[in-house]
């Protein structure tokens, strides 16, 4: 047997995974990341738009600071977050962009003197102070109350990763790419470590650490129309889930983008309506304006995403074959801001659509993009249920972003909660040895390897894993999108529950040696099929509209009831997850009040 | 006019050891902005479940889908097939090690390069969580993003002459990559620990100018220049260095 043995395991190699890989080096523990694919190639690599931290250094940043970021965050999550994690994370977001500086970010920086932004379509100017020349600039994203959005052109997260990759690989971090977990090790107590399969060989190898976590990102795979990257499929979760004592927590909370393009539904980023981009229907008439009077095509992205079906409900969107959409225009912005400022969004037109965004109007759509829920943790990022197993970024719930989140602050999310919940890991490292059970390692590597024999010689049946996956997406689309109600909730939980018996029959078509993408998938599938129950399962309980979590037959958000936290653990055996609750939030600094946008009824706590 | 579209692939499965490298041939309906994404998935789901390709972001963000495509290296999930003939012929990139079929280990590869040219900004300073961040001039801030936009692909190391023909060739994606640090004012090293890295015939000298790695760059980074630049600093440094020390004057 195979085994690799290191202080601190991150399964994943993305912001979250390597900022705390790196805090537990500098400190002098050994750090190893698994990754599906090259650390670079993670999707944190996508995000375009930039990273939220109240340094208040541009003109229209000016008066920021922690606490209006940590309103804007509350408010946003529609008060679904703890809010001791959102104070965390707003306290440190500017110390976490400073050292992404140190460590060489190219921040966009401010320009002195007049400058001409856009904001609703209109441009206007704005005076930067001389005496801030060179500090950190700011762009706006949806749902703020102040500039504070971190940014490098737009290539935010592409530029953050490579640097922090650069860290890592200065600091010793040992990042061991093309291999996947897919199970975790532990004893129903204690968290050991993982079982990992090469994916260039096949090979399994057991990685034994005191401390693991789980930095996978999200699970959008799940869905057809996707923003995510193909290797978004939940790993991490699937493994958590797997342990039938961690729960996920809040996975009803999944974000929808406004602007997925048609029909590959990559994402064109949020700052095209940032600098003024606007949305028009099949008249090219602009029409958020009159669903959201003050904040029009900058109202957060839940709204725009629900107004955008709305507006394509009434029969105005643009007939495509596949399926309706409606336009987004950035043509007014020009071609010199079009080709710099917004260069990958030029170029994704260009490239993949065949449209010139200077000229042309571009295909979008809401598209899933974001998910809230993960893995459950304490504020330390320790995971409910196994001693020393911890998570960070997308794949957990923090939970900083409740039932939804502000652009600009899941980037920021993955460098701040790297740098506190890795500290807190050294601290545990500090703190603790671990006893590593050999029987739990045999039992866990022999576990996987029956598995992956039993596909081979499909042992359970012949179903296809692929056609299996297609049956998921149809559900789950159906049933569980942006707009949600109890009839089609059921229904979808339904043909789910007959899905996951499916995926338990599946078998492989070929011989599954070396990098055999079809064992890839068998392995998954089954996983991915409860992290879509847990989904609709959770999202058909929670009769209340929250933030991302829109209820046609349930409009208005209920404090009095779903003040909570969906816990979902999954028994083994089991049909379904077993659901338990627990509060938002153990400290209230702020209120539940009104969102301040997107309207509905709001039923309050002691109604 | 719908066209149907053949597709000849690479297969090799290197862990199995009844597989041995031939071509496989393919045929698909070609649909409406269909791209290599599109089609290899196809291919993968409904005809042949053991094809081996990366995909990542699928969006030419992260670099994962490079390969050959009909006799030049590309992003997959950038070339559309309306581009194309009907008959295309995909190939793994070279120079990499092959993991299967279309599949390569860029990884392996990518990292040993950073470490070669320590791929990090060398500072004395320590950072401090209490001060505001040290200014930089916002025009240098974009140049050095301009370089940094990389996305590491290898299209350019697959089509570099000199890579092909010698293993420690550094390629010009590392030679940008350390361009990018002699721009950037944090970066502390001094010339000679640049020269030292790549004043020889591994690094700058080695290229011989082909500039198939400018022509293959999805990100359309001007590598070019870049190269010319780090070679006539390169030289001068040289220089520098024989001269005797009563001659030397600041270049």
């Amino acid at each position: 047997m195979r085994i690799i043995q290191s202080d601190v395991l991150s399964v994943g190699a993305g912001l979250a995974g390597e900022r705390v890989a790196i805090e537990a080096a500098e400190n002098g523990f050994s750090a190893i990341c698994l990754s599906i694919v090259p650390a670079r190639r993670s999707h944190s690599s996508a995000a375009q738009g930039g990273m939220q931290a109240a340094l208040g250094n541009s003109a229209m940043g000016e008066g920021d600071c922690p606490d209006v970021h940590f309103a804007d965050t509350v408010k946003g999550s529609d008060w679904g977050c703890d809010q001791e994690v959102a104070r965390l994370f707003c306290d440190n977001a500017p110390i976490a962009m400073r050292q992404m500086a140190f460590w060489g970010v190219p921040w966009n920086r401010v320009v002195p003197g007049e400058q001409t932004y856009y904001k609703g379509g209109k441009p206007f100017t704005a005076f930067e102070k001389p005496e801030n020349e060179g500090l950190i600039h700011s762009r706006n994203f949806g749902g703020t109350a102040k500039w504070r959005t971190c940014y490098t052109s737009d290539g935010t997260g592409h530029c953050v990763l490579f640097t922090l990759d650069n860290r890592a690989a200065q600091v010793g971090v040992t990042v061991i790419d093309k291999v996947e977990v897919i199970g975790l090790i532990h004893d129903g107590e204690t968290c050991m470590g993982a079982v990992a399969r090469c994916l260039k060989t096949g090979e399994l190898t057991a990685y034994l650490a005191k401390a693991t976590l789980i930095a996978t990102g999200g699970f959008g795979r799940i869905y057809r129309e996707s923003t995510n990257a193909v290797i978004c499929d939940g790993g991490g979760l699937i493994a958590a889930l797997d342990t039938g004592v961690v729960p996920l927590g809040n996975m009803e909370a999944v974000q929808f983008h406004p602007t997925g393009i048609v029909p590959t539904d990559i994402l064109v980023t949020e700052g095209c309506r940032g600098d003024g981009g606007t949305l028009l229907d099949k008249n090219e008439y602009r029409f958020m304006p009159d669903y959201e009077p003050e904040k029009a095509e900058l109202a957060s992205r839940d709204v725009v995403s629900r107004r955008m079906t709305e507006h394509m409900r009434k029969g105005l969107g643009v007939p495509s074959p596949y399926g309706d959409h409606l336009w987004l225009d950035i043509r007014h912005l020009g071609e010199h801001h079009i080709r710099t400022k917004l260069r990958e969004v030029d170029e994704i037109c260009q490239s993949f659509l065949g449209v010139d965004p200077v000229h042309q109007l571009i295909p979008v759509r809401p598209t899933q993009h974001y998910s809230m829920g993960g893995v459950r943790t304490n504020k330390d990022g320790a995971a409910y249920g196994l001693k020393g197993l911890f998570s960070a970024g997308e794949a957990a719930c923090w939970d900083m972003h409740g039932f939804n989140r502000l652009g600009g602050n899941s980037l920021a999310e993955t460098v701040v909660a790297g740098m506190i919940v890795g500290a807190k890991i050294v601290e545990f490292l500090k703190g603790a040895e671990t006893v590593i059970k050999t029987a739990s390692v045999r039992d866990a590597m022999a576990a996987q390897q029956a598995r992956i024999d039993d596909l081979i010689n499909c042992a359970n049946g012949r179903e296809n894993p692929y056609a299996v996956k297609n049956a998921m997406h149809d559900a789950i689309m159906k049933g569980a999108g942006i707009f949600r109600n109890g009839k089609d909730l059921e229904t979808c939980v339904a043909d789910l529950q007959e899905i996951l018996g499916r995926a338990r029959r599946v078998g492989l078509r070929s011989n599954g040696k070396g990098a055999n993408p079809e064992l890839t998938m068998a392995l998954k599938i089954q996983g991915m099929v409860k992290l879509a129950l847990c989904v609709a399962y959770g999202a058909l309980k929670r009769t209340e509209s929250r933030g991302a979590h829109t209820r046609e037959d349930y409009p208005e958000r209920n404090d009095r009831d779903w003040l909570t936290r969906t816990l979902a653990t999954w028994a083994e055996g089991a049909d379904l997850p077993t659901l338990n609750y627990e509060a938002a939030t153990q400290t209230f600094e702020l209120p539940p009040g009104d969102r301040g946008y997107g309207g509905g009824k709001i039923i309050a706590r002691d109604e | 006019m719908a066209r149907t579209l053949t597709f000849n692939i690479f297969r090799y499965n290197p862990s199995d050891p009844a597989s041995s490298p031939h071509m496989d041939t393919f045929t698909l309906p070609e649909t409406e902005r269909m791209t290599l994404f599109i089609a290899l998935n196809k291919i993968r789901e409904e005809i042949d479940p053991t094809l081996m390709f990366d995909f990542c972001c699928r969006a030419g963000i992260c670099g994962a889908c490079a390969m050959v495509i009909n006799g030049r290296p590309g992003l997959a999930c950038h070339t559309k097939t309306k581009d194309m003939p009907e008959d295309i012929t995909l190939m793994p990139l070279p120079v990499f090690k092959l993991v299967g079929d279309l599949s390569v280990d860029t990884g392996t590869w990518f990292r040993g390069m950073y470490q070669k040219v320590e791929s990090w900004v060398h500072t004395d300073k320590v950072f401090d969580p209490a001060a505001k961040e040290e200014r930089m001039d916002n025009a240098l801030a974009e140049q050095i993003y301009e370089l940094d936009r990389c996305i590491e692909c290898g299209c350019c190391v697959a089509a570099c002459g000199t890579a092909l023909m010698r293993e420690d060739f550094l390629g010009a994606v590392a030679l940008n990559r350390l361009a990018r640090f002699i721009l950037d004012p944090r970066d502390e090293r001094t010339e000679k620990a640049y020269f030292d890295i790549v004043g020889t015939d591994e690094g700058i000298f080695g290229c011989m100018g082909l500039l198939a790695c400018e022509d293959v760059c999805p990100k359309q980074i001007p590598l070019q220049e870049q190269l010319g630049k780090l070679r006539r600093k390169m030289a001068l440094a040289a220089v520098k260095n024989i001269l005797p020390r009563f001659l030397k004057k600041d270049f």
